[in-house]
């Protein structure tokens, strides 16, 4: 522990230094911009982001670009309580009881337990992730090929799982994104796959133009039909204080919140969204009065909104602690720090304690920074919604092909970006999820490494899967979901991830 | 009858089946030595099946027709204008493209009238160029207008 406390300080040494401050700063405000903005999630927005921050050292590039994910789970309550518009997915639940308190003149009180609740869960989930990232890395170290393999494939499996809907879906879409992974040179035999005489194919196909057409373009094209948004509900600052009853109502679910999104966040998957869906089910389950709910309960505002921000600190852990990331915003990351030479993993903490540890301080104070930014300031980010979907889409368009021909400065880039655009586009109006995708892509050259890695190890005898304790656990976990999922498709009626799907396609209509 | 699930599992079968056409010309290596073409092939199997499947189980889903294609109009002009930005932007330069693409899409798509689309266009397109190339150093196409 003492050791813990003195890594903080040093953390807080490196976050507290005016120049990472200020990232940090910035992050946090554009990540709020970008929650507020519907049509730009956190993932876009980080793509987008990520070549401002090549000029950067690595600290400071995660520093601003941790900003902006957890930025945009604050951001994203906003347009959900004063406009019932999910500015990201993961406030689609506010959006319920949220919109409902302020019909009734509560909006600012709403703002404020969604801001507080945030805060909390955003802080004590740090500890958590403070706590339970270095032994975890200290374990990996002890993984070989063969663990690696079945952590990369229970990974995809459990993403499949815990997505809204049909699993065989999921799974088609993380087998696509497999498949995309095979671009470029293969590292064992040096053969050029699928790349068709395009030398840029050699390194494959990348995150950036993949994230950022699959989520930047795709999602302009689809609110590109849609009808103009309702109107904005105006708080007055006098009104941000919540009653003592609704403070009362709101401490459990902030606790709970915390705790369901730290573990969910952990797991692979849309772990932000989930935590939300199964945060406001369980506040609704344990209430005292469950006819509240949908009509502006107050447990319904603070359980999920402290659920998501606690996620974004779980999605951190595999991320630093293993090098893998649990979804595609950590993929996004873990490609950032790459970019600056750092490879997140097991070794990271030991050869980089100062940008761990100055990352994790850095999240301490961001979230006291968007405490700050998000009571006082919402009615200046409420304006920004007043900017005419007209002008903004031609620009997030700008934005995106910018963004993707700064990494590389690479035309084949950009087309890869359009043609991920189109193809989101026709996957999203075909009700397939994108985000394994872009996972799949990613996990498809450390998935084959690793098999084969394991097949030299062992003579090419694949029994080295199952008799190894650790990864014939993990093969039957994955075998364990893929079942239970597959009994979801057969049996009738809905499970979670059905009514999960249900409810984000409800709120989005 | 042509449904959602039908056309997207449609879809990804006929991607599956072109990789594993692709793969041939990969050497395949061995059950124990695999080779460059033995995890495509594999992960291609892997997603007609998965096709198949969701074709085979599509019959209940939305029909196509329901999807809400009402604002596949206006997404196609905007993937007109991606293609235009990725056609222009080493063609003509940044600021150049980034101006007709935006003139076009404010003025003429959005119709919010000439002046704010061109005042918007103009303080987009240099602005952006200002922040990435000039402060930010991300080297942007320039065009043989220098601009």
């Amino acid at each position: 522990m003492a050791e813990t406390l003195q890594n903080l300080a040093l953390g807080f040494g490196v976050a507290l230094a005016p120049g990472v401050l200020l990232y940090a700063f910035v992050g946090c405000l554009v990540g709020t911009l970008v929650g507020v903005l519907p049509g730009v999630g956190p993932l876009a927005g980080i793509s987008l982001l990520l070549p401002a921050t090549f000029g950067l050292d690595a600290t400071r590039a995660i520093v601003l670009l941790a900003g902006i994910y957890y930025g945009a789970m604050y951001g994203g309550s906003t347009t959900s309580i004063l406009m019932r518009i999910p500015g990201e997915a993961a406030s689609v639940m506010t959006c319920i009881d949220g919109y409902e308190m302020a019909r009734r003149g509560r909006a600012g009180a709403a703002l404020a337990i969604a801001a507080v609740g945030s805060f909390v869960a955003g802080t004590l989930s740090v500890v958590a992730l403070m706590l339970l990232a270095p032994p975890l890395a200290n374990f990996a170290l002890r993984l070989g090929p063969p663990e690696n393999f079945a952590l990369l494939l229970l990974g995809l499996l459990v993403l499949a799982y815990m997505s809204g809907g049909s699993m065989l879906k999921s799974l088609a879409m993380a087998s696509l994104g497999l498949m995309l992974g095979m671009v470029g040179i293969d590292p064992m035999s040096g053969y050029f796959r699928f790349a068709f005489g395009v030398v840029e194919l050699g390194d494959g196909i990348g995150v950036v133009p993949l994230a950022v057409g699959l989520f930047g373009i795709a999602e302009v094209l689809v609110t590109a039909g849609k009808p103009t948004p309702p109107l904005v509900q105006q708080p007055r600052l006098r009104e941000l204080l919540p009653s003592r009853e609704e403070w009362r109502q709101s401490v459990g679910p902030i606790g709970r919140g915390t705790l369901l999104g730290f573990l969910i966040g952990i797991i692979p998957g849309s772990a932000h969204i989930i935590s939300s869906f199964v945060s406001y089910a369980v506040e609704r389950r344990l209430s005292r009065r469950p006819e509240e709910f949908g009509r502006g309960a107050v447990a319904g505002v603070a359980g999920p909104e402290s659920a998501n921000n606690a996620a974004t600190s779980g999605a951190f852990v595999p991320m630093l602690a293993l090098g893998v990331p649990s979804g595609p915003i950590p993929a996004v990351m873990l490609a950032a720090l790459m970019v600056h030479g750092v490879s997140p993993g097991p070794l990271l903490i030991q050869q980089a304690p100062a940008l761990f540890w100055g990352f994790i301080a850095s999240m301490y104070v961001g979230n006291l920074m968007l405490l700050i930014l998000n009571l006082p300031l919402v009615g200046l980010f409420v304006n920004v919604l007043r900017v005419p979907y007209g002008f903004l889409y031609p620009a997030i368009v700008v934005f995106c092909v910018l963004g993707v021909y700064a990494v590389n400065g690479s035309m084949v880039d950009v087309w890869i970006a359009v043609t991920m655009g189109v193809l989101g586009w026709l996957l999203r109006m075909l009700q397939f999820e994108t985000a394994p995708i872009v996972l799949g892509a990613i996990l498809a050259p450390l998935l084959e490494m690793s098999l084969r890695q394991s097949l030299a190890m062992s003579d090419g005898h694949y029994g080295i899967f199952v008799t190894r304790p650790l990864t014939a656990t993990l093969l039957a976990v994955g075998v364990l979901l893929l079942l239970l999922g597959l009994r979801a498709s057969i049996a009738r009626g809905l499970d979670w991830r059905g009514r999960l799907a249900l409810a984000e396609k409800g709120d989005q209509s | 009858m042509l449904t959602i699930d039908r056309v997207g599992g449609g879809g990804l079968a006929l991607v599956a089946l072109w990789m594993l056409w692709e793969s041939r010309r990969l050497p395949l290596g061995s059950w124990r030595e695999p080779g460059p073409a033995a995890m495509p092939t594999a992960l291609a199997l892997t997603a007609l099946t998965l096709g198949v499947a969701i074709v085979a189980s599509g019959a209940a889903a939305a029909r196509l027709e329901a999807a809400g294609w009402g604002g596949a109009h206006r997404a196609l002009i905007i993937v007109g204008a991606c293609v235009f930005l990725a056609l222009g932007l080493e063609r003509l330069g940044y600021r150049p493209t980034v101006l007709v693409t935006l003139l076009v899409l404010v003025g003429v798509v959005e119709r919010r009238g000439l002046l704010p689309a061109a005042v918007f266009a103009v303080a987009v397109a240099w602005g952006s160029f200002f922040l990435f190339n000039t402060l930010l150093r991300v080297p942007l196409p320039r065009g043989p207008f220098g601009l």
